[in-house]
């Protein structure tokens, strides 16, 4: 009974937030959420029946009573502070409980050739390529959660990059929760990378209080030829706190994807990450980094669609695990009849550090083609005990030992982020979440 | 065009399996349907004990609540229970003492087959249990194993003799209710083997079975159940092949080992079933469910399969170690070809303490077929020092087939040791050019490099099966190069 509850609880929420709404009622962005509305309620609350959520079990997000009602913004920038730095290096793009706040935002104007916007504005300025765009990736039809985002984001952010540029300073999009008890918040970014168009973007999820909130989002991705996107993801909710993202990136001809998708935080994390080619001779690159300990659940499904000839991708997602914490990951690699000559490599490792983590694993292939050359591999172990053994015959007390180990196996992934601030914060951050 | 015409030239254009033929021998059908009367009749036609009859009836009730899986990675139009015969032997059956009591059609089918009875009793010191159309009619050595204390028959033979064993171990490994097709094999099976090795014996000889459908629209539900008690050995054999139809065939078959302390069971299938035609018209649905149990330290229990035939194969012989330093093994070769289908991998349960397994697959997709590795590894919370490794290789033959891996790893100890390797290629025009060179045709050529490339499952076949799963891999690849 639990779920028509979950669903008849939105829907009322959203039928009388609707009764609040003045002229944007009638408006076209409007119109899709209602659309998406419909989507959500037809379709079927998942289980732990379904392939797709085998080992994540969400009733515990949606046996709770979410308020869809975004406060006004309240957190102050002392708070903020920490995930500042070097504001001259970067736009921040800041979202306090769901809502575009401009006071702790950059110049959004600020960057040549880079539209940012919310998705709301957008559409009132019939800005063309949010209206091409906006919620028109296949794969979120008949997802549930997504439908749930599209029919509830407040606002929503566009990113565009015009043809051929470089978009001078990484975006940093910076979601976060304060006061937000039993609130949910749909996150709703749309970033369009016109034809020879690079951008390095960094999306961050977090929680200032301990208040459990639910952050749903959804995040699509417009690589145009040529072009390049560099993406990472740090979600480090409060461990009350439930979070949905789902990614979905398209490809077009030459042009390259980079992420390193990083959790650190949340109750339960799930991570949908789609990329597809739709242009032959593109890469992509999906690289994971998990980390869990207490309780949490964290899931992350990826899937890497070569539908076209002469594409190559490669994964690693990492995960290290303990307590009573538990990890799922599920890449599949499809290989359509004619995408001949693909080349794609996936591989999952994962540390367990305690008896009580576990981790469920499920690296799929999916080849239609014969001229192909792919891998998958998945490894589960703890750390060597020759490793430790090498240490402490140099005098390292066990502990650190284990740390030294486990921040090696972890860093590999973060070291390769270029921004080099970037880089130092996430591993101060992943070395505290380690010790 | 008559349909005597049509089917005079749908024999013609189906010539490439060369078992196909039907050997006329009167057969006593039950009528077409499933019910509990049929039920009742298949257990009283088996001279079976109520208990056999009750077991029977609660799984089939169970059965009747149960859905169809439709989770496989396979396509085929909905199978009608009701259509089927449940039920056929050949009138003959009489308790034979020598071959010269067999029916003389049924010795030629089996020469056909290749499968000389005779000439094996002599040669190649392999007992065979032949089973013909659901009823064991000829068992030979039986008298040899029976000095040594091994029981080797017909499951129905042994539910009459050896009540307590049956009792005792049928359903322990694979229970009535474990899934669809279990049920209904449980509700229904005909016949079967039945192997028990006593305490500290290793068998001599290989164990065989030649299981082999005959009559038209009989669906075939064996069920074999070996025992190896503490210290023992067993090798068994288990080879198919299936004449042609163009009526599509169920057959779900249950394996149940059991391995006790130290016991060892060594079980090795060629599956080579009709696969149906090039247009994939007709062929065996193929729905196996084989499970050992290493029930005892130490015990070892190693799956070696190779599948060429079927239209559908849908089967995952699986290992449950639960005693401690238990091993299990998987080696498996699946072939497809024109409209083939196969999902099938194994299950690895890792439950004991220091437990063992070992997987290697190789898949070979030709023609438009696809095949599917599902595997799963399980190690469980309190299994200390699993160790595991999976290799999973698919190799590509045209770009109209599909290869998928489906592999699941759950781990929850952290002591546990877990690899899964996986590579997708194709048979390159570099290697096939190098053949060509030392004057190898094309189709030899393939032949080789697949040869080549499963020759780690290969190796762990009894010769005889080895020799013969070479000459049908390149039967079943015939025209697969172009």
């Amino acid at each position: 009974m639990e779920k028509t509850d979950f669903k008849e609880l939105l829907k009322t929420s959203f039928l009388t937030a609707e009764v609040g709404m003045n002229g944007e009622r009638m408006s076209e962005f409007h119109q899709i959420r209602k659309a998406a509305l419909e989507d959500f309620l037809s379709l079927r609350v998942p289980t732990v029946k379904d392939e797709e959520w085998k080992y994540t079990n969400i009733t515990p997000i949606t046996g709770k009573k979410f308020t869809t009602d975004l406060p006004a913004a309240s957190a102050g920038i002392a708070e903020l502070q920490k995930f500042f730095f070097n504001i001259d290096k970067y736009l921040n793009i800041v979202f306090v409980n769901g809502r575009l706040n401009h006071e702790l935002s950059g110049d959004l104007a600020s960057l040549e050739g880079v539209t940012i916007s919310t998705i709301k504005e957008a559409f009132v300025a019939k800005n063309p390529a949010a209206e091409r765009y906006y919620n028109k990736t296949a794969e979120l039809k008949g997802n549930i959660f997504a439908a749930l985002n599209t029919s509830f984001v407040a606002e929503g952010l566009f990113i565009h990059i015009g043809k051929n540029v470089a978009a001078e300073k990484p975006l940093r999009i910076i979601y976060v929760q304060k006061n937000a008890e039993n609130l949910m918040v749909s996150p709703r970014n749309l970033i369009v990378a016109e034809k020879g168009a690079t951008l390095d973007l960094i999306e961050s999820y977090s929680g200032l209080d301990q208040t459990s909130s639910l952050t749903n989002a959804v995040t699509e991705i417009y690589a145009s030829e040529n072009a390049q996107v560099n993406h990472i993801i740090v979600q480090e909710e409060n461990h009350n706190s439930y979070y949905i993202n789902n990614i979905e990136i398209t490809q077009e001809g030459n042009s390259n994807y980079k992420s390193l998708n990083i959790a650190l935080g949340s109750a339960i994390g799930r991570t949908n990450m789609s990329t597809r080619f739709t242009g032959q001779n593109s890469e992509a690159t999906l690289n994971g980094l998990f980390i869990a300990g207490g309780t949490q659940l964290i899931d992350n499904h990826t899937m890497i669609d070569h539908a076209v000839p002469h594409c190559q991708s490669h994964e690693l997602y990492k995960g290290v695990l303990g307590g009573k914490s538990r990890g799922v990951f599920n890449g599949k690699v499809m290989v359509r009849q004619d995408a001949q000559k693909t080349n794609a490599i996936q591989e999952n490792k994962t540390i367990l550090l305690s008896e009580e983590a576990l981790i469920d694993t499920k690296p799929q292939l999916e080849i239609f083609a014969d001229d192909v050359k792919c891998t998958h591999g998945a490894t589960v172990g703890q750390l060597s005990e020759e490793s430790l053994f090498y240490l402490k015959a140099r005098g390292i007390g066990d502990q650190l030992a284990r740390s030294i180990l486990i921040n090696a196996f972890a860093d590999d992934l973060v070291n390769r982020i270029k921004l080099e601030d970037m880089r130092n914060y996430l591993e101060a951050k992943i070395s505290a979440r380690l010790s | 065009m008559s349909s005597t015409e049509v089917n005079e030239i749908e024999e013609l254009a189906n010539q490439e399996y060369k078992y196909g033929f039907v050997t006329d021998v009167e057969t006593d059908e039950a009528p077409k349907g499933l019910n509990e009367d049929i039920i009742r009749l298949i257990s009283s036609k088996k001279q079976e004990p109520e208990w056999m009859l009750e077991w029977r009836l609660k799984a089939f009730r169970q059965w009747l609540t149960m859905k169809e899986p439709k989770w496989p990675n396979v396509e085929y139009p909905p199978v009608d229970f009701q259509d089927i015969i449940y039920y056929s032997a050949p009138k003959t059956i009489k308790k034979l003492n020598s071959l010269d009591e067999v029916d003389p059609e049924i010795l030629a089918t089996f020469n056909k087959l290749g499968i000389p009875i005779e000439e094996q009793k002599a040669l190649a010191g392999v007992a065979v249990d032949a089973v013909f159309d659901s009823v064991s009619v000829a068992t030979t050595y039986k008298e040899k194993l029976k000095e040594m204390g091994i029981i080797f028959g017909s499951i129905s033979e042994a539910i009459r003799e050896h009540p307590d064993l049956l009792k005792k171990y049928i359903g322990s490994v694979v229970p009535p209710t474990d899934n669809y097709y279990a049920a209904l094999n449980s509700a229904v099976f005909t016949d079967g083997s039945f192997a028990y090795i006593p305490k500290g014996v290793r068998c001599p000889m290989e164990l065989s079975t030649y299981f082999r459908i005959n009559a038209s629209n009989t669906g075939q539900f064996e069920r074999t159940l070996i025992v190896a008690e503490e210290g023992s050995y067993v090798s068994y054999l288990e080879g198919c092949t299936a004449p042609q139809r163009d009526e599509n065939q169920l057959h779900a078959a249950v394996v149940e080992l059991v391995a006790l302390d130290n016991a060892e069971i060594k079980y090795s299938t060629i599956q080579n079933w009709y696969a149906g035609d090039k247009e994939g018209k007709g062929g065996i649905y193929n729905f196996v469910t084989k499970r050992g149990l290493c029930k005892g330290v130490n015990s070892k229990i190693s799956w070696t399969q190779v599948e060429t035939g079927s239209a559908i194969t849908w089967k995952y012989p699986s290992c449950v170690l639960q005693g401690d330093n238990s091993t299990g093994e998987f080696y498996s070769v699946a072939v497809t070809n024109n409209l083939q289908q196969a999902d099938t991998g194994t299950k690895m349960i890792h439950l004991g303490n220091n437990t063992k397994s070992t997987i290697v697959s190789k898949g070979i997709s030709a023609g438009r077929s696809n095949n599917t590795y599902r595997g799963l590894v399980r190690v469980g919370k309190k299994a200390k020092s699993a160790r595991n490794y999976s290799q999973c290789d698919s190799l590509l033959i045209g770009d109209r087939c599909g290869a998928h891996t489906f592999p699941y790893l759950e781990i929850n100890n952290p002591t546990a040791t877990v690899e899964h390797e996986a590579t997708t290629s194709k048979i390159g025009e570099d290697q096939i050019f190098y053949l060509n060179q030392r004057g190898l045709s094309n189709e030899d050529a393939v032949n080789m490099i697949v040869n080549g490339y499963c020759k780690e499952v290969f190796r762990e076949l009894p010769m005889e099966f080895a020799v013969e799963a070479q000459k049908l891999l390149s039967v079943s690849l015939e025209g697969s190069v172009g």
